[in-house]
């Protein structure tokens, strides 16, 4: 039983924070086809703005929490730069983005080890997230459970954001019928840019909580990005709640693997069931109905 | 056309020398026959006729390994600096030409071939990674040259062609062992990087302690890609109850291990960590508050109250910055370049057979103490330390062996290391 | 021979002049040195010919090229290393106790079935990740991030065949030390002349083979799956077979640039079949122009003489340089420097999409695009 309950919250823990890096891809790749491969370096520049932030501050607390909204920021500044200089002109060919995106990618790689260095910078942990937090009896780190939450109120925020905002009905009818919102008065224009501010400001949360778990480095991106993209291909293109479910199922699936085997087996293993998957389920989890052939 | 040009080839092959050994005899367990079984071994190029001679640096000053290894090019450059300044080697100044391995083995191959090849150096400094070294050791054989290696590594070489200055297993893992014991450890716990690394050393380890009575409670390996998950490890750590962890993990690897480990409510003083791998230079970045109390094993340490190491460790500062640190692999290459050139010296010449051959008893102050060529397998004799991580951020020795060991790579004393090599 | 008399002669020029500067021109003033570097440009470039096809007259975005490209060496590393190692006797890389190989490493041992097995695994594996995707019909990003993923999985799986229950690949260490190629001394600098030969001889090969099928019907079908699967789908056609054989080629063409790989540079690793490599297969191909035939070579060989030149000079600085490559290529110059001279004519048209108003792509639009822009209507 022990173990049970221990696999289940490693897996949790594990999805919260594939949830985390996925979750602005579903807004970025799943509503408007961008393959942002720069993702995983959004993810980079919000671990490096904690690390800057918590610098400026005495209590290492107040300087975590404070670098939450600021990392959203910074990560959705960066997208937004992207979006304009680049992927404005590249809606039509979504294949190119990933390549010229993956570009950025390397040079921002490379700009992070020039003004950072090589080492990993290490975010200090507040005195309240050290050690262990008992829970249903059993032992659970704190910093797990801080991520988890985090990615819980992420999601719930973005939810909140898509329904009950004017930005998210018009994000939602851009997604679901382009012509029509323009004839509707909507700036698709300028509702694309700020869709791929949140979304890029999300991968800024999503690393500010990864410091907590591990240094950030320039290649932190790297190690998550396409994982965060197979979230977003099994949940299914459109829905946030595919995301939710497959981060989730991906999650306990590899603590659950990472247990019996080990954890390089335990990712090929998540490979070929996503291929399987894919053979079930082309579209995904979810998928908005469109009237594509496809 | 190009099917004419593929039968061309074939039949222009023909020219080329065949491989004979392979036919007449097995392989031999040391991988130094390859340079010896092919007559055809190219022709050195060294120019030493000048007033310098050219010798080479080949580290990854790009990709995941450059923030270890920019910090044995810069200890070595202090030493060929240091040379230069006090008259060269036979005379003749050190032309340094610098490369970038990018933290690619294919790179390190290439670029060996280069500066052997095409730059013509006398010998090569650098390597770290197993697999950096593993695959320039065909470089160096195929074309006779010279490689010195400064890093720990896991024993079971022996190429005529490298010297190996970092410890190899006898002179650091054992020692560990050994000291745990007498600690009266009972269990151990092994955690690694998933490479070759580790996995020698681990099957290294779990000979020693079938052999010494203790228990092995529990072996995992991490992807070396960065962004593993450390939590279902260190639940299995935990649960284990070992006495103690000995920890071959790699790189950023060790701040998100003893991250989560302290996070459990692990501690020094309930299940201490032995580390390989972890020196001066990355104590900071996995964060002193993380490490504070854990121990390491090396054979050198910045906190050495040695004369030469004074001044190794302020002439580094006064060079490269005051906040500055000093590590095993950084004197370890930087006593490789003074062995070197002491053994240059010996020989009165910078030929490689030369340099083999007088190789054997050839000696240096080091930082870390006297050290000694041992011409029969290339690496050195070495003291063992087992040291502790303090609040400053520096090691301090807990315990040190008696006298330098002498290399056994291939562990041929020990009779529990039958069938490893 | 009959084509030398004919009126497509000129065709073959360009043939011609390849086989020129390889076989004459670059053995002749080259040092061994740098022609052994040149060879193993040349083992890329026979990657990117197979990229040009499926990327290029396909519109399939194959980012797992170094899937193939390990396949076909390490079918070949491991030969080396059995040849090696003699007749019965495990290679020197795994524990001398190692009495007994399974069949799967043992079957490299003979020289035919490797042979076979380079061409063959990359394009078995291709067919099984081809056909599960196009028949499906799997969106053009869902392919392109999935061979992202079978690359990161085939290099852990590398890794993990190097470590668990015997060490069969060697691990990150990868297989190296090798001492022959099918009994040739590979230290005699005689040898390695030969072996850049071979290279030469088969890139102009699968040279050959790329234009005899761009030109074919299936050429066409192939371009036109590109522009729009479903017209070709109306006329009675599976596009998921068109793109199929092209993907099985373009996998085959990696596993021989792979193959060639090994005794040239004399090592392989997971490092050099992940995604981080699959990717930089592809630069060199958009630079040179995807969709032409010499594109992809030229492309191929011109990157990576410029990244061990640059990287010679200042380490850090090729990343920069692999970084803007691909953003300025991709998004500004999609068609290649082949496509220059049309860019510069159409500048107008970009100004035009600065005013606002959208230029013509200058390639053609995929069908991706097609299905991904439906969706959003």
């Amino acid at each position: 039983m022990d173990v049970v309950v221990s696999q289940i919250f490693t897996g949790l823990s594990i999805g919260s924070i594939l949830l985390l890096a996925a979750i602005g891809l579903a807004l970025t790749f799943g509503q408007m086809g961008v393959i942002n491969m720069a993702h995983g370096e959004f993810i980079m520049a919000g671990g490096y703005t904690a690390f800057v932030v918590q610098g400026l501050f005495e209590n290492a607390g107040v300087g975590l929490l404070l670098s939450i909204p600021v990392a959203f920021l910074v990560g959705g500044l960066l997208g937004v730069i992207l979006e304009m200089t680049l992927l404005r002109r590249m809606y039509h060919r979504p294949l190119d983005t990933l390549l010229v995106t993956y570009g950025v990618s390397l040079i921002l790689q490379q700009l992070a080890k020039t003004i950072f260095g090589t080492q990993g910078k290490s975010v200090e942990t507040p005195t309240w997230l050290q050690g262990p937090i008992e829970l249903f009896g059993f032992d659970f780190p704190k910093t797990r459970v801080f991520v988890l939450v985090l990615a819980v109120v992420t999601v719930v925020g973005l939810s909140m954001l898509l329904k009950a905002t004017s930005l998210g009905r018009r994000i939602r009818a851009t997604v679901q019928n382009r012509q029509l919102a323009e004839c509707s008065g909507i700036s698709t224009r300028s509702t694309d840019r700020l869709t791929f501010f949140v979304g890029s400001g999300l991968a800024g949360i999503a690393g500010v909580a990864l410091t907590q778990l591990a240094p950030v480095n320039a290649s932190v991106g790297q190690a998550y990005i396409i994982n965060a993209f197979l979230v977003v291909v099994v949940g299914g293109i459109g829905q946030i709640k595919g995301a939710v479910i497959a981060a989730f199922v991906l999650g306990i699936g590899q603590a659950a693997l990472e247990k019996i085997y080990d954890a390089s087996l335990a990712r090929i293993l998540i490979f070929v069931a996503i291929v399987l998957f894919l053979q079930l389920r082309p579209q995904g989890i979810f998928n908005v109905r469109t009237r594509s052939l496809a | 056309m190009g099917l004419l040009g593929v039968a061309g080839v074939l039949a222009l092959t023909a020219c080329g020398s065949k491989v004979n050994a392979a036919a007449d005899g097995g392989p031999s367990s040391s991988s130094s026959s390859a340079a010896a079984s092919s007559g055809a071994a190219k022709e050195s190029c060294v120019d030493t006729s000048g007033d310098s001679v050219k010798i080479g640096f080949l580290n990854s000053l790009s990709g995941t390994m450059a923030i270890s290894e920019k910090t044995v090019q810069e200890s070595l450059t202090m030493a060929a600096d240091e040379i230069n300044a006090a008259g060269g080697v036979l005379g003749k100044q050190l032309e340094v030409i610098k490369e970038d391995g990018a933290s690619e083995p294919a790179t390190f191959a290439e670029k060996a071939d280069k500066l052997i090849q095409s730059d013509c150096v006398a010998a090569v400094f650098g390597g770290w990674t197993s697999s950096s070294r593993k695959a320039m050791l065909p470089v160096f054989e195929g074309n006779d040259a010279l490689l010195y290696y400064p890093v720990q590594y896991e024993g079971l070489e022996s190429s005529k062609n490298i010297f190996y200055t970092g410890a190899t297993t006898n002179q650091q893992i054992l020692p560990a062992l050994d000291y745990l014991k007498e600690q009266g450890v009972t269990s151990l716990f092994l955690v690694g990087s998933d490479y070759v690394f580790p996995q020698t050393a681990n099957k290294e380890i779990k000979a020693w302690a079938a052999e010494n009575g203790m228990e092995i409670k529990g072996e995992e390996y991490v992807p070396l890609a960065s962004g593993a998950d450390f939590s279902t490890i260190i639940t299995k750590v935990k649960d284990s109850g070992a006495g103690a962890v000995f920890n071959t993990l790699n790189g950023d690897a060790n701040v998100s291990f003893f991250k989560e480990y302290k996070n459990v409510g692990l501690s020094a003083d309930t299940m201490p960590v032995v580390s390989v791998s972890i020196a001066e230079e990355e104590v900071a970045g996995v964060g002193v508050e993380n490490l504070v109390g854990q121990l390491t094993a090396w054979n050198y340490y910045q906190t050495l109250d040695t004369p030469a190491n004074q001044k190794f460790v302020a002439d580094f500062k006064a060079k490269y910055g005051e906040d500055r640190v000093t590590s095993d692999p950084m004197e370890a290459a930087y006593t490789s370049l003074y062995l070197w050139k002491n053994t240059v010296e010996k020989a009165n010449s910078f030929a490689v057979a030369d340099i083999q051959a007088n190789a054997d008893g050839v000696s240096f102050e080091a930082p870390e103490g006297l050290v000694t060529i041992n011409g029969d397998n290339h690496h050195i004799a070495k003291t063992a330390l087992i040291g502790k991580v303090a609040e400053d951020g520096l090691i301090y020795t807990e315990w040190e062996s008696p006298a330098p060991i002498e290399p056994d790579p291939y562990l041929s004393t020990y009779p529990w290391a039958e069938g490893l090599s | 021979m009959k084509f030398l008399t004919s009126s497509r002669f000129s065709a073959f020029v360009p043939f011609l002049l390849a086989a020129v500067v390889l076989f004459v021109l670059a053995p002749g003033i080259l040092s061994d040195f740098r022609l052994n570097l040149l060879a193993r440009y040349l083992c890329f470039a026979i990657v990117a010919v197979g990229i040009g096809l499926a990327w290029g007259s396909g519109g399939m975005l194959t980012l797992g090229q170094g899937v193939f490209f390990g396949l076909g060496a390490y079918a070949m590393g491991l030969h080396m290393k059995l040849d090696d190692a003699g007749p019965g006797r495990a290679p020197d890389y795994m524990p001398p106790t190692t009495d007994w190989l399974p069949g799967w490493i043992e079957m490299f041992r003979s020289g035919p079935i490797t042979i076979a097995a380079i061409v063959l695994l990359p394009a078995a594996v291709a067919l099984v990740l081809g056909l599960a995707t196009f028949k499906r019909k799997v969106r053009g990003a869902y392919f392109a991030i999935l061979s992202q993923a079978l690359a990161a999985a085939f290099a852990l799986l590398i890794i993990v065949l190097g470590s668990q229950s015997g060490n069969y690949t060697n691990g990150t260490n990868g297989l190296s030390n090798f001492r022959s190629f099918f009994g040739y001394d590979l230290n005699d600098p005689v040898n390695q002349r030969m072996l850049f030969y071979l290279a030469a001889g088969f890139l102009l090969v699968m040279v050959f083979i790329a234009r005899q099928l761009r030109n074919s019907r299936y050429g066409e079908l192939l371009r036109a799956c590109q522009s729009s699967e479903e017209r070709v789908r109306f006329l009675g056609y599976d596009p998921a077979n068109v793109k199929v054989v092209a993907y099985v080629i373009a996998a085959a063409m990696a596993g021989i640039g792979g193959a060639l790989f090994v005794p040239i540079v004399g090592i392989i690793t997971p490092m050099d079949v992940g995604v981080a490599p699959s990717i930089a297969m592809l630069i060199g191909v958009a630079i040179g122009g995807r969709g032409t035939l010499w594109g992809p070579v030229i492309g191929a060989v011109g990157v990576a003489w410029a990244q061990s030149t640059l990287s010679e000079q200042f380490p850090a600085f090729w990343t920069y340089v692999q970084g803007a490559l691909f953003i300025v290529v991709i998004a500004f110059l999609p068609g290649g420097l082949a496509s220059l001279g049309s860019v510069i004519r159409n500048a107008r048209g970009w100004w035009d999409d600065k005013r606002g108003r959208p230029a013509e792509p200058p390639v053609a639009v995929t069908d991706d695009l097609k299905t991904d822009v439906g969706s959003r209507v």
